[in-house]
């Protein structure tokens, strides 16, 4: 059962991603589509993890579902290794290296901040 | 955006959730210092997009495979949230290393992947 509901939430995850990419930046070389996803998505599962999914009681299937499913399939790795290797071949060096270290540290950070959102939370 | 395309999207994203799910389950019960499963899933993803690329595969086939399959297999929110957590549990060096590694590892697959697309499909 809750390979379908992963199933359903990864689907909706995966065609909110191709919506945006093609909706926004779609003439731009450096791909902003990728980054923004995946720093919103970041900040989205350590947010829903760490502090909203322990506040309210969720049940263990939506938990998978939210997080891994919709989640995991609106956030993709394989993308950015696609899109960093493209910049590199087309001798765009500087914008390959800002995207790796965006996506390094920027995804950190809003991880981390998802997660700072968490301890507050806990203490008050 | 045609019904086709977001339907090819959604039925590669459906399939590519659950075989995620269902590989980082088994593989993550291996208690590693690194987290295995989110390293298989992400950096055999980034060889198989790699190949699609290269191959210059047609728009449905990139769209399924590519775009809605292998885009939901990865992920970079789970990835993330475990860097962080290494990060937060002091454990520095196990820290250093995930990034190493996967980001070392998943350009280095993608550009493999493109160039075996490339020459052999």
């Amino acid at each position: 059962m809750v390979y379908l509901f992963v199933g359903l939430a990864g689907t909706l995850g995966a065609i909110l991603r191709y919506a945006i990419g093609i909706t926004f930046f779609t003439h731009s070389t450096f791909p902003f589509t990728t980054l923004f996803i995946n720093l919103i998505g970041s900040f989205l599962l350590a947010w829903l993890t760490t502090n909203l999914f322990k506040r309210i009681s969720v049940s263990p299937l939506l938990v998978s579902a939210i997080g891994t499913g919709f989640v995991g399939s609106f956030t993709t790795f394989s993308t950015l290794s696609v899109e960093t290797v493209t910049l590199l071949k087309d001798g765009e060096l500087l914008l390959g290296i800002i995207y790796i270290f965006v996506s390094i540290f920027g995804g950190l950070l809003m991880s981390r901040i998802g997660f700072k959102v968490s301890g507050e939370a806990g203490k008050s | 955006m045609s019904g086709v395309h977001v339907l090819l999207v959604g039925i590669g994203g459906f399939i590519g959730a659950i075989a995620r799910f269902s590989v980082s389950r088994q593989l993550n019960e291996f208690h590693t210092p690194l987290p295995i499963g989110t390293l298989t899933v992400n950096l055999s993803g980034a060889f198989l997009l790699g190949m699609i690329l290269g191959a210059k595969a047609d728009t449905m086939i990139a769209l399924l495979f590519g775009t809605g399959f292998l885009g939901a297999f990865t992920t970079f929110s789970t990835l993330k949230l475990e860097m962080i957590q290494l990060r937060l549990s002091k454990f520095k060096k196990e820290f250093i290393l995930y990034v190493v590694i996967i980001y070392g590892g998943g350009i280095a697959l993608a550009f493999l992947g493109n160039l075996v697309g490339r020459h052999y499909f």
